[in-house]
This record gives C-alpha cells, sequence and structure tokens, in this order.
C-alpha cells in the first residue's frame, strides 16, 4: 500500500467508523455502495483531500463512482496531482 | 394493455369510499396497516406471490411471500407484546434497508403500538432529540448501529428495551435482547390489536424552521390515500415488479416503500445499497423493474453518470417512472425521456401530507419542470401570503395550501399542539412552499417559505444545526442557510462567528463538518463554512437568516425594516 492509499484508508477508518466497529477496510472495500460513506459526506472527504495533498479536483470528478473505494480515490488524487505539477 | 383512466374521469365524482370498498374497509370497523398488507392479500388468495426480493451491495439475496410476511409480522408483534410493551406505545425502527425493518414495520403496528422509523443515518444526537420528544418505549437496531443508541441511553429514561436484529445475545448489555426474526419460531395466528381508522399508526419526525424536528403523527385510516395514490399515480398494477428508492426512515419510504405497494399487493424489490449508478443499473435489469420512484438527487447523479451507461443495461422492463423529494428540474424530465424512453413524473407531497397531493398523473401531458395537478379528493390552491385566500391569477406566486380532510393527513404533531395550529390558516393547511399556477392548472414549485433547507430531498431545520455548532469547538455563533447546489437542489451552509482566541482555517472548517456530521447526520453537515465578523441580526439580537439565504441565492433582500425591529 503506497502512501497515499495508507493516508485515505487511515482517514476514512478514524473519520467514519466507530472505535468498536467490526468492519474493515480495504483498498477495495466498496465505501459509498457498502453505506460506509455516503454522497453528502463525500464533501468533507473531498476537502480533506484537496486539502492534504493541495490540490483541486473539480465537481465533475467528484462522483459517487469516483469515491466507491479507497483506491479509486487514490488513484483520483494522484490524477490531480499530476495535473498540478504540469500547471506548474 | 389497458390505457389508465384519464385525470378528468378520476377527477369526476371523486370518493375515498372507492379505496374503503377496494380494500374491504368498513366505516367504523376495525382497521390496521399491519394486517392490511399482509393478511388481508393472504385471504385474497396472494399468499404464495413474492412481496418482497432483498438484495445487498455484496449480492445476498432474500425473498418473502405475502405468506412470509403475514408469518414474520406476527412473529414481531408476538415479541413485542410479550416484552410488555402496550398498543400506543412508540417503537423506534432504525435499521439499515433490511427486511426486518419492513416486516418490522406491520409487526409493530398489528400489536397497535406505533412505529417511530429514523434515517439510520443520524448520528446520536439526532437520534437522543426524537427519542426524548417521542417518549419512545424500545429501539429495534443492528448491532452498527448500537454505539450510537449506548451513547444516549442513560439520557432515555422512557427507552426500556433495545432489540438487536442481528446480535447474538452474549455480546449485550442491561436493557439489550436479541431478536433474530427468521430464526424465532414462526408465529402462524395472531390477532391484531383492534385499532380503528383514527388510532395512531406512525410517527414521522421533520424539521421546521423554529425548534427540533417535530413529529408527525398519522393514523391507520392513511391506507386509504397510501393506497389509492400508489394505484392511480404509481399506476401500481398486479404484476408489476416494483422499486423505490426511499430509505424507511423517511415518509416516502413507509408511504411508497411498504404501505402503498403491500397495500396493492405488488412485489417490491428493495436494493440496500449506497448509490452507485452501476449497481442500481444491474439491479433493475436483473429485477425487471417495472415501476420506478425514485428522486431528483438520484437521477441527477445519474445523468451526471451519463447516457453511455444505460445503454449498456436492457432496462426494456420499465414502464413508468416517477419522482419526489425536491422539484424535479424539466432538464431532468428531457434526460429521462431521452434515455430511457419515458419521462419521469413528478410528485408533490410531505410527511405532514401522508400521501401525493399534487402530481402529474399517468396519461396526463407532463409538462417538464411543473408539479402537475392536485389528486382527485384535494383541493389545493396558491395563496395570497397576506389573505391567505386564493390567488386569482394564473402565473401569481402563493402559498400552496391544501383545505384539510383527506385521510393521510396529519393528526397534529406530537406534544406541540402550538405548532401544529400554526399550520393552519383561514382553514387551509399550509404546506410551507410556494408556487404559481397556469392557466391549465399545473402548479410550477417556486420555492420554500421559510428557512427550512431542502437538501436532496431532505428537510433540514436550521435550529438543530445551529445547536450543533454551539457545541463545536470554536464556535461562538453561527446561522445555518440553504445553499443553491446542481445535485442536491440545496444543501447546508453555516456562517460562523468565533470565540475569542480561535482563527479561521481549513483545519477548524473541516472538524466542524465531521462533528456535525457525526453527531446530527451527513444531510445536516453543512458543506461550506464561512467565517464572519458577526451575523445580521434585528435589534433584540435575534439572527435574520433572510438575509443570508437572499445572498446565497442571489435575491434582493426586500424591506428588513419591519424585521430588524423585532
Amino acid at each position: 500500500m503506497d502512501e497515499i492509499t495508507e493516508v485515505v484508508r487511515n482517514y476514512i477508518v478514524r473519520e467514519y467508523l466507530e472505535k468498536d466497529d467490526e468492519r474493515t477496510i480495504t483498498e477495495t472495500t466498496p465505501l459509498i455502495s457498502g453505506g460506509i460513506v455516503d454522497s453528502f459526506s463525500m464533501v468533507s472527504l473531498l476537502r480533506f483531500l484537496e486539502k492534504k495533498y493541495s490540490i483541486d479536483i473539480p465537481d465533475q470528478c467528484a462522483t459517487p463512482e469516483a469515491f466507491d473505494t479507497v483506491e479509486r480515490i487514490a488513484g483520483l488524487v494522484r490524477r490531480f496531482q499530476k495535473a498540478e505539477v504540469t500547471k506548474g | 394493455m389497458r390505457a389508465p383512466p384519464s385525470y378528468e374521469e378520476l377527477t369526476r365524482n371523486f370518493d375515498w369510499k372507492v379505496a374503503e370498498r377496494e380494500l374491504g374497509y368498513q366505516p367504523g370497523g376495525p382497521i390496521n396497516i399491519g394486517w392490511m398488507c399482509s393478511d388481508r392479500l393472504c385471504h385474497r388468495g396472494l399468499g404464495g406471490k413474492l412481496a418482497l426480493v432483498w438484495e445487498d451491495y455484496q449480492g445476498n439475496e432474500k425473498q418473502f411471500t405475502y405468506d412470509d410476511v403475514r408469518v414474520l409480522s406476527n412473529t414481531i408483534a408476538r415479541f413485542l407484546s410479550g416484552l410488555g410493551i402496550a398498543p400506543g406505545q412508540r417503537i423506534c425502527l432504525f435499521m439499515d434497508r433490511v427486511p426486518e425493518l419492513f416486516i418490522g414495520f406491520l409487526g409493530i403496528l398489528k400489536m397497535g403500538a406505533v412505529a417511530q422509523p429514523l434515517f439510520s443515518a443520524f448520528g446520536e444526537e439526532s437520534l437522543r432529540v426524537r427519542l426524548a420528544d417521542a417518549g419512545t418505549s424500545a429501539i429495534i437496531t443492528q448491532k452498527k448501529h448500537l454505539y450510537k443508541v449506548r451513547k444516549i441511553r442513560e439520557q432515555l429514561p422512557d427507552l426500556q428495551h433495545i432489540i438487536l436484529v442481528d446480535a447474538e445475545p452474549a455480546s449485550l448489555q442491561e436493557r439489550e435482547i436479541a431478536f433474530a426474526m427468521e430464526k424465532n419460531p414462526r408465529i402462524e395466528h395472531f390477532s391484531c390489536y383492534p385499532t380503528t381508522a383514527e388510532s395512531p399508526s406512525v410517527l414521522h419526525y421533520t424539521s421546521g424552521t423554529t425548534g427540533q424536528p417535530k413529529g408527525a403523527q398519522h393514523v391507520h385510516y392513511s391506507i386509504i390515500s397510501q393506497y389509492l395514490t400508489s394505484k392511480w399515480v404509481l399506476d401500481l398494477r398486479p404484476e408489476d415488479i416494483y422499486w423505490c428508492n426511499a430509505d424507511p426512515g423517511w415518509v416516502t419510504g413507509t408511504s411508497y416503500g411498504i404501505i402503498g405497494p403491500w397495500a396493492n399487493g405488488v412485489t417490491q424489490v428493495v436494493l440496500d445499497c449506497g448509490f452507485n449508478a452501476t449497481r442500481w443499473y444491474e439491479f433493475m435489469e436483473k429485477r425487471r423493474v417495472t415501476v420506478w420512484y425514485s428522486a431528483p438527487t438520484a437521477i441527477r447523479l445519474l445523468m451526471k453518470e451519463g447516457a453511455e451507461i444505460v445503454r449498456q443495461h436492457d432496462l426494456s422492463s420499465l414502464r413508468y417512472l416517477a419522482s419526489v423529494g425536491e422539484p424535479l428540474n424539466a432538464a431532468a424530465v428531457l434526460w429521462s425521456q431521452e434515455v430511457f424512453g419515458k419521462p419521469f413524473h413528478d410528485t408533490f407531497w410531505q410527511t405532514e401530507t401522508g400521501c401525493i397531493v399534487i402530481t402529474n398523473f399517468p396519461g396526463m401531458p407532463v409538462k417538464p419542470g411543473s408539479m402537475g395537478k392536485p389528486f382527485p379528493g384535494i383541493t389545493a390552491a396558491a395563496l395570497d401570503p397576506k389573505t391567505f385566500e386564493p390567488v386569482d391569477r394564473p402565473g401569481v406566486a402563493g402559498l400552496i395550501a391544501l383545505r384539510p380532510g383527506w385521510p393521510s393527513q396529519l393528526r397534529g404533531y406530537w406534544n406541540n399542539q402550538i405548532g401544529f395550529n400554526a399550520k393552519f390558516k383561514n382553514g387551509w393547511y399550509l404546506c410551507g412552499d410556494r408556487a404559481s399556477i397556469d392557466p391549465d392548472g399545473y402548479f410550477w414549485f417556486m420555492g420554500r417559505d421559510d428557512d427550512v433547507i431542502n437538501t436532496g430531498g431532505h428537510l433540514v431545520g436550521p435550529f438543530e444545526i445551529e445547536s450543533a455548532l454551539l457545541g463545536c469547538p470554536g464556535v461562538a455563533e453561527s446561522a445555518a442557510v440553504a445553499k443553491p447546489d446542481p445535485v442536491n437542489m440545496e444543501v447546508v451552509k453555516a456562517y460562523v462567528t468565533l470565540k475569542r482566541g480561535f482563527q479561521p482555517s481549513d483545519d477548524l472548517e473541516l472538524e466542524i463538518m465531521n462533528n456535525i456530521r457525526k453527531r446530527l447526520s451527513p444531510l445536516a453537515m453543512p458543506q461550506e463554512i464561512e467565517f464572519v465578523d458577526s451575523l445580521p441580526k434585528t435589534r433584540s439580537g435575534k439572527i435574520v437568516r433572510r438575509v443570508l439565504r437572499c445572498k446565497e441565492f442571489n435575491e434582493p433582500v426586500g424591506d428588513l425594516s419591519t424585521i430588524m425591529e423585532d
């Protein structure tokens, strides 16, 4: 698991699961379709990612499908990190 | 295939007795929604028909016939009675969309108690407020939500029983009890409590501008209008496979996710899964859904995913589409016509009305963006906000109002007679929304008439959010208002002033957002927080949300002199 994936996973475990929650989050656990994160809560997750990685993820890319697993979220972050580098 | 009767035909000489006759209700006699939606259908020979096909996000599946629903709701009713819960007491259903939620709802009603469904994404504070207000005796929940109940149980002296549908007895604490619906001995015969038309049935909490959420009380007679609107508006027919996206924690999920379809003897399918376009289309294709009742927010999310994904699925079974929650914009109607070959029919109603009251009827020309016309038997008008008389000119905005008296109208707010009385003016029930009426009699939604925020089809009260914000680190004062949003119509925005020693920052904003999400719900979480030095107030110090709301909607504030005088 790379650093971004680890950070995203840890954040979701910390913010979206209770201490005694028995569910485990892996890179491919369905987050939105699995009812762990919902489309409203995505906004705070998005804010966290944008701040942590100094990126801007446009609304049209922040879809429930794109946020459905840790793997996909990490991929989205990497994509926009590259975009920031290119812009810079 | 028969053509549905026209709106004009249905309106002519309308009488709610048509539903009474079809349901076999004798005025003055017993009527029980739990029995009507299970035993009655078995008596009519539908015991072997599928009532519920349930699937979760992992693809696990369960099927229940009407006879299963009858017996299992008996089983739950007997269990609850055995705990000593008396008719009239409130029993909260706090679960994801699992079969126990749907069947448990009927079980509660069969033993004469009042069902109080609550959205399982509510945080502990939202839950506490609603359970405390209702004096709830028991809660039926799942292991995954137990931590919220445990956090607040000591503050709820009336809460005697915490019932877990999926827990091992060994893991439970005092007042907690395990009940596995399908493993319990099946109860073939249960004598329903002899509820009558005005016996309380369901208590649904809804938000207003002032104060904490209010419990809208409904009665068993509500089934009359829920049955008929399901049949006439959703066009439910015996052979249909029906899918309602709504969660039974909200009124749509009970009126049209339990009572309406089962009163009509229809097979309904349930997907216990968060939003996922691919999964939804796969589900509709696999289950051969014919009637789909969805919501504008879901439709707009599907629009974002595009038309190509629709073409990858065989959705030819779809016959009729309807929508509820907030106004369905014209673009969504046109999109559905393009990709599904049929329009979504917008329906308007609310927790207090209990059933659809203004709607686009099957067979009626759909004017994209319009709410449609009043259901037969419902007298609706747009009222002048000063005189409370109907506006007599087409196209002029007024307050949406209904003449009281339809079967599923709320009978009161729990412990809140003043709030209930305030909903009526000049012999009309005020919905709290504004609309205009065109020359053809179609209603056109204009907006809310108060500070309540309609986000994703759910009403969120500013007072509840502001109260919770005061419990967040650094917050001195706050105002929660609606902000326009392309997907959810509106989202919550909070204006916040900070206590001395705190500075605005991204970290603080995120901390506040997450705090509200966990304590109240994701719906109530501000999607944006603006830190300000001060908030607009009246001379007596009351915060004037209207100024902030107008700023968000880029609307003129108008004359504030009287408001500022307070």
